[in-house]
């Protein structure tokens, strides 16, 4: 294995024509206590969901974050979107930092940062109708937009490309997809700086997912909104993010632009991520065979999680040196700028086929050995 | 009441060895708002050892019909018309006592959410080693040590003491694994896989695929594999059929259905489809308007209302005349065989990248 130079992560990394810092989050923690014993329910541990995470989403930028369940990329969003209160670390938007403000220093910043939610079925009040929903965020915040909060719902409705004739109607006589197209609206309806969107397309049908998709990204590049687009689904991350940050129980375990993690992964599990995705081979069966890793096991318990790097335990390349130390989220060399990976032995930057496939789960291990012996 | 009409003498042409032989099914439900046409004129075939991967989005009847195979419909509120034969055995007719005889033992399922199908109440050891006892006749010690080896060979670790766990004490992953080794218990000919990996996370989602591949060659099951995600199908199935509002609209080989698609749905599926070497300048092309309500499906052809190649069919025929599913190699579309290999070639498949 090639040793790879470790240089210091740069405080601001890639500055490639995008925004000012929107939103910067340091350190960012939220451990979820758990409550047990009887007579007294003392604190008797902790669900760390989120454990000391850095990002930093740019103005006018998508940022993606992905990883599997449990991984704590939902309890970021909420962090963000102060629906959730920080255990500790620092949140700070446009320069001010909001970790700990309250309801009345957050007012103004609140409608600046919105959220679309992942099914479209239980974040709409089904006793409003849609022109109540949509305009709710407005009436909250008291803004008169001119001509009237009616006129600004019509037209939010016919940017989402809903009829403004449905303003009187109830979610319930929408599909699913019209459904997230009313949450967007909503989500636009004070103009805000950025939009954290947590799974968005996962609860609709694949035939509807790209029209949704294809409305945020109108929305991202036409009005220049940030996104936080949380999601599980590498390929729909991929279609509309610049940026993308990979997550793994808790912490963010490599980050970096969409070409560098989608072609050139430093860390293993972003390999074993990438190579897990179901994909369509469209073209000749040989071309661009892909590297196959398969994994052993499930994802461990974010109540005790490993020491040192919380992958190891399901790593191929693991040795007592991850166990010890914690690998720092830093730019390896060879790396673009802004690249970075948390990572005492990564991989070499290439998602090609390997000569041999790395198959950890011991099922899969033996009986493919049984079906390869003659 | 399930009814059953059939032409008479009408000559089986699946006779001839499909082991699985479904033939212009259709299904339907009554409820408060009226009849739903959940499988509309279903017919398909399927050998021994062969996997058939069948897409389709939510409500296009995939689910349905794997359900009346296995006749776990509610008889009271459904309608069953067609045939189902599972070697020259009709199925629809067939009274509730053969049927389970059948469950488990020579046709088993895998469901998608393996915590509501496995039960709270038993060891998971128990569970699977229960239809080995009923269809097999073995002991109770006997069928408790083939559930042993059978979690062994799943890949749950230490399988001696987690048979003796509830479901509970497993992971998603790992109970889905234990749901697959209660359908491969007693070696069955046919495996229904329902939308088996769609709860799980990605990489547990590899795993369990390429466990269920690599079990069919040892166990050398057929497989019908349901689910809506294109690539997981790419990885499983040897044929495809693609269906739509509870018809099939196409079918072929997995690489004739992917690499030379002839129906504007299935066009419209992979156009839309994100993938990770898609080209990113490009927009995703999504299909128009949503699936029908099967309350009142569309006149003809099923996704008329939604299908942007109308106008080189000519006539009304999209809107009057259902188009046929041939059998083999084939899509229910009026355009000529000519129309859609130029459209595919021309202006499908570029934007495909």
């Amino acid at each position: 294995m090639k040793e790879d130079l470790v240089l210091p992560a740069p405080r601001e990394a890639a500055t490639d024509g995008a925004g000012e810092p929107l939103l910067v989050v340091e350190g960012l923690r939220k451990h979820f206590p758990i409550k047990g014993g009887f007579p007294i329910r003392r604190t008797v541990g902790a669900v760390q969901a989120v454990d000391g995470i850095d990002l930093t989403v740019r103005a006018g930028e998508s940022f993606g974050l992905v990883g599997e369940s449990g991984c704590g990329k939902s309890t970021t969003g909420r962090l963000i979107t102060r629906l959730l209160e920080p255990t500790s670390g620092t949140i700070s938007y446009r320069g001010k930092d909001i970790t700990h403000a309250g309801r009345k220093q957050l007012a103004p910043i609140r409608s600046e940062i919105q959220m679309i939610f992942q099914d479209p079925y239980s974040s709409l009040n089904p006793r409003q109708t849609v022109g109540k929903i949509i305009s709710g965020p407005m009436e909250i915040n008291g803004i008169e937009p001119t001509g009237g909060r009616e006129k600004r719902v019509r037209e939010l409705l016919e940017i989402v490309g809903l009829n403004p004739e449905h303003y009187n109607r109830f979610p319930h006589e929408f599909s699913g997809g019209q459904r997230q197209r009313i949450g967007v609206a909503r989500a636009l309806a004070l103009e805000p700086k950025l939009i954290v969107a947590d799974e968005p397309v996962s609860a609709l049908d694949v035939s509807i997912q790209a029209q949704v998709v294809n409305l945020l990204q109108k929305v991202q590049q036409e009005l220049g909104i940030a996104f936080l687009f949380i999601a599980h689904d590498l390929a729909v991350v991929r279609h509309f993010s610049q940026r993308v940050a990979v997550m793994y129980l808790g912490k963010v375990i490599e980050v970096g632009d969409r070409e560098s993690i989608y072609t050139r992964p430093r860390h293993p599990y972003t390999h074993a991520l990438l190579s897990a995705v179901p994909e369509v081979n469209l073209h000749d069966e040989e071309a661009g065979r892909r590297e196959r890793i398969r994994l052993a096991g499930d994802v461990p318990s974010p109540i005790s999680p490993p020491s040192g790097c919380r992958f190891r335990t399901r790593c191929w390349k693991a040795q007592d040196k991850c166990a010890a130390q914690e690998p720092p989220l830093v730019r390896l060399s060879g790396n673009r700028d802004g690249h970075l990976t948390a990572c005492h032995f990564p991989e070499d930057p290439t998602i090609e086929g390997r000569e041999e496939d790395i198959v950890l789960d011991p099922a899969l291990a033996a009986l493919e050995e049984d079906i390869e012996r003659p | 009441m399930t009814t059953v009409t059939k032409e008479a003498g009408a000559p089986s042409p699946a006779d001839a060895g499909a082991f699985l032989s479904v033939r212009d099914l259709h299904v339907s439900f009554k409820t408060e708002d009226g009849i739903v046409r959940a499988v509309d004129g279903l017919s398909f075939d399927l050998e021994r050892g062969k996997t058939l991967g069948i897409v389709g989005e939510s409500g296009s009847g995939k689910s349905v019909t794997n359900l009346t195979i296995l006749g776990l419909h509610s008889p009271k509120f459904t309608t069953v018309e067609g045939e189902i034969l599972l070697e020259g055995k009709e199925l629809t007719t067939a009274r509730e006592s053969e049927l389970e005889k059948l469950r488990g033992n020579k046709v088993a399922m895998i469901f998608q959410d393996p915590l509501t199908a496995l039960s709270p109440y038993y060891t998971v050891g128990r569970q699977i080693a229960e239809p080995f006892m009923k269809h097999m006749g073995a002991s109770k010690k006997a069928a408790w040590e083939r559930a042993v080896e059978m979690l062994g060979k799943v890949g749950i670790p230490n399988p001696k003491e987690r048979a003796k766990d509830y479901p509970h004490q497993f992971s998603g992953g790992m109970r889905q694994r234990a749901m697959i080794a209660m359908a491969l218990v007693c070696d069955p000919d046919l495996l229904i896989a329902d939308e088996p990996t769609t709860a799980l996370d990605v990489t547990v989602q590899a795993q369990i695929l390429d466990l269920l591949n690599d079990l069919q060659q040892e166990f050398g099951s057929a497989i019908i594999f349901i689910t809506h995600d294109l690539g997981v199908i790419a990885d499983m199935a040897d044929d495809i059929m693609v269906m739509y509002a509870g018809g099939a609209i196409e079918r072929g080989t997995t690489n004739q259905v992917l690499r030379s698609p002839q129906h504007p749905y299935t066009w419209g599926l992979l156009n839309s489809m994100p993938r990770l070497d898609s080209d990113l300048s490009a927009a995703l092309a999504p299909i128009p308007g949503a699936p029908p309500s099967l309350l009142t499906p569309p006149s003809g052809c099923r996704f008329h209302p939604r299908c942007t190649f109308q106008d080189r069919v000519g006539g009304n025929r999209c809107v009057t005349e259902r188009p046929p599913l041939a059998p083999d190699r084939a899509s229910a579309c009026h355009l000529t065989a000519e129309q859609k290999r130029t459209i595919f070639v021309e202006e499908i498949k570029p934007r495909l990248g």
